[in-house]
């Protein structure tokens, strides 16, 4: 279980998230939805480590240990991913050597990246040239989306907070988006997601285990898919 | 630089040396042992004078602390040049071997030259290119066998008075290579020299002169190092390339002397109608470097280019850069500088584009971008440029910049450790460059870019 208790965090001085509560099994699909400036991008970034988040009070457990004070390179370790909303582009860099790179350091057999790789490249529909660019360097919208989730197929983490990975896709994108977040689900059943996103329209692609919405910095709700349709329906005023 | 497999050095068992100090006799004494034409010990002793006069340069890297009396000006280390390894004296086997080149030429080269100290010890080239008319001599050997050639080149290029350290190396010069590429001949496979210095408180100063004839093509490496020692040696350099109608010359060098050696070299081409000259600089070891190699554009459609690396650790300053001088219409030149400065090391950018009045219609771009891995270290850029025609087309783009800290966090989540992230992203900025230089040196500089990376950081 990935467990968020009682996180407080602030950003460039200004208090963004005001104890978050929230709990992520292993095996489920939960949705964090809200509206925009919510802190739901400073939560995915706490979670990872990020060093312009100042977690000034709670815990993050990770299977039961607090990872709170880890760097994010240890975070990875213990098995934790998070897809960018907007991965950084490194000049230079090509796609395959970094997928290597972190594979290896993920704790990975180099022998078997390869067919990794490929298996990866296959389930998302994605040429082996792809490999050949430098890692985020004028990739599409939708190119970077795919990137994100080649590595969640690849490096099988335990569990996922994936940032707005439906955002800026069309339809098209977005059916292939969630049907390669099923695959990575179906190849890799023990992993938890947490699936944030503006939009509850990725949702009916998606078996969804819960739903909770973050309201200025507090969990304000949790329930099933449900909750998501009413949202939809009656907006965040009504919260 | 902890990681510099290079450091290593053996024990002196020289033919000649000349000592520490220089003044005429030990200049008579060189051109002497030489056996030279008249005509050049005239142009070393002229050439005496005018280093003796000249002021050291202030505009760039600190030069006050050369102890000219304590260097060593001239030693022979060998009886004559080889053509076998096995047949060089152990020590200096055993060093090249350690280096790598000679397994390096079974693989890849065309021909070798290998100095040590002031001589080419070793040379070598395929049959098949002596048979094409293509020479690959020692300097020395240049000058003995084709005397005209280098009467009419030599200094050429790079006068003597063209400033102190061409000076002094046309004073004492010793080495270096003479190669000449015929009509049309275009060499397939690289042919590498290989500078070595071994004894302490040495001065090496070799001279080469390429010469590619109309239409041909030559791919020329060099690469250097030196002993790690608590005195400092000197290097100081001239290379002159004519590059004929129609020709191409690409010049790549290795520079990683150990961080005692001060490395001050002038790099000149001329080059004529339709010919292209490539620089491929790569500056990652001595003390104090001062090098900007140039292009002259003489005639139409003259293209050069530069591709200038340059990494300075602690107690480093690499003071490199470019120039292009257009001096007839339609001629292009691309100059592009990468540099990375860490732990207290010094990068400079100094570049010279020049388009005089008459060449209408040139081309250049120049970008320079600067990396600084930390606040002890530095970075700065002069950039010169002296416009005299309107009809030219000239771009010019220089960034300074430190490692993002989201592309660190990126890398990071990914399970990259900070030191591996840090050299990643140094090994991608500089990719543009690195990738220019042949395989085995592109792959060494990236390792000792990961290597360097790992020390401090993380």
């Amino acid at each position: 279980m990935l467990e968020i208790v009682n996180l407080k965090v602030s950003r460039e001085g200004k208090e963004i998230l005001k104890g978050v509560d929230l709990c992520v099994k292993s095996g489920e699909l939960s949705v964090l939805m809200g509206p925009n400036g919510s802190g739901k991008s400073t939560l995915a970034m706490s979670l990872m480590g990020s060093p312009n988040c100042e977690i000034f009070d709670g815990k993050i457990l990770l299977n039961g240990k607090n990872i709170l004070k880890e760097s994010p390179d240890k975070r990875a370790k213990e098995g934790l991913f998070m897809s960018f909303q907007y991965p950084v582009e490194v000049p230079g860099v090509t796609m395959r050597s970094f997928l290597r790179v972190a594979y290896k350091e993920l704790g990975f057999d180099v022998a078997a990246f390869n067919r990794d790789l490929d298996e990866a490249l296959n389930a998302l529909d994605l040429d082996k040239s792809f490999m050949g660019r430098f890692l985020n360097g004028g990739f599409s919208g939708g190119e970077k989306k795919k990137s994100e989730i080649l590595q969640l197929l690849l490096f099988k983490p335990k569990y996922a907070v994936l940032d707005e990975t439906d955002s800026g896709l069309d339809v098209s994108a977005l059916k292939i988006a969630a049907s390669s977040l099923q695959k990575a689900m179906l190849a890799n059943k023990n992993m938890g997601v947490l699936l944030i996103t503006h939009y509850q329209r990725v949702l009916k692609y998606l078996d969804v285990d819960s739903v909770h919405i973050l309201m200025d910095g507090r969990i304000v709700k949790s329930g099933d898919k449900n909750l998501a349709f009413e949202i939809e329906e009656e907006g965040y005023g009504r919260l | 630089m902890e990681d510099y497999k290079y450091g290593f050095s053996e024990p002196e068992k020289n033919l000649v040396d000349l000592g520490p100090g220089l003044n005429e006799d030990v200049i008579r004494r060189i051109s002497a042992i030489k056996e030279e034409p008249s005509w050049m010990l005239e142009k070393r002793l002229s050439a005496y004078k005018i280093f003796l006069a000249k002021k050291i340069p202030d505009w760039g890297g600190d030069l006050s602390r050369i102890d000219y009396d304590k260097i060593r000006y001239y030693i022979k280390p060998s009886e004559k040049e080889e053509n076998l390894w096995d047949n060089l004296p152990r020590e200096i086997k055993e060093t090249y071997d350690k280096i790598g080149i000679p397994e390096a030429e079974k693989k890849y080269l065309a021909g070798v030259k290998a100095q040590y100290e002031s001589e080419v010890i070793y040379g070598s080239l395929l049959e098949d290119l002596k048979k094409r008319g293509v020479v690959f001599l020692g300097m020395d050997e240049g000058l003995k066998k084709y005397p005209d050639l280098v009467l009419e080149y030599f200094g050429k290029l790079v006068p003597a008075s063209d400033n102190k350290f061409a000076a002094l190396n046309t004073a004492v010069w010793s080495g270096g290579s003479f190669i000449y590429v015929p009509r049309n001949v275009k060499i397939e496979l690289p042919l590498q020299a290989y500078f070595r210095i071994n004894a302490k408180n040495m001065g090496q100063f070799e001279r080469t002169l390429i010469i590619a004839d109309e239409g041909s093509f030559v791919s020329y490496v060099e690469g250097c190092t030196a002993p790690v020692y608590s005195t400092d040696s000197l290097h100081a350099a001239v290379v002159e390339i004519i590059v004929k109608r129609g020709a191409r010359v690409r010049y790549t060098t290795i520079q990683n002397w150990s961080k005692n050696v001060y490395n001050l070299v002038t790099k000149r081409a001329f080059v004529y109608g339709e010919g292209t000259m490539e620089w491929v600089d790569g500056n990652i070891g001595s003390k104090l470097t001062m090098k900007y190699p140039s292009v002259y554009l003489m005639e139409p459609y003259a293209k050069g280019s530069v591709l200038s690396l340059a990494y300075a650790g602690a107690g480093q300053h690499q003071d490199a850069g470019a120039k292009a001088v257009h001096l007839a219409p339609n001629t292009s030149s691309q100059i592009i500088s990468k540099s990375v400065s860490k732990d207290g090391g010094r990068t400079s950018y100094r570049g010279l584009l020049k388009i005089v009045e008459s060449a209408s219609n040139c081309k250049s771009n120049v970008v320079c971008d600067a990396l600084i891995l930390d606040e002890k270290s530095r970075s700065d850029t002069y950039p010169y440029m002296k416009v005299d025609n309107e009809d030219v087309s000239v771009g010019h783009e220089a960034s300074v910049g430190k490692v993002g800290e989201d592309q660190l966090f990126y890398l990071k989540s990914r399970g990259v450790p900070e030191s591996e992230a840090i050299g990643m992203i140094v090994n991608g900025f500089i990719e543009p460059i690195a990738k220019e230089f042949p395989m085995e040196y592109a792959l060494e500089l990236n390792k000792l870019i990961s290597l360097e990376m790992e020390g401090s950081m993380g």
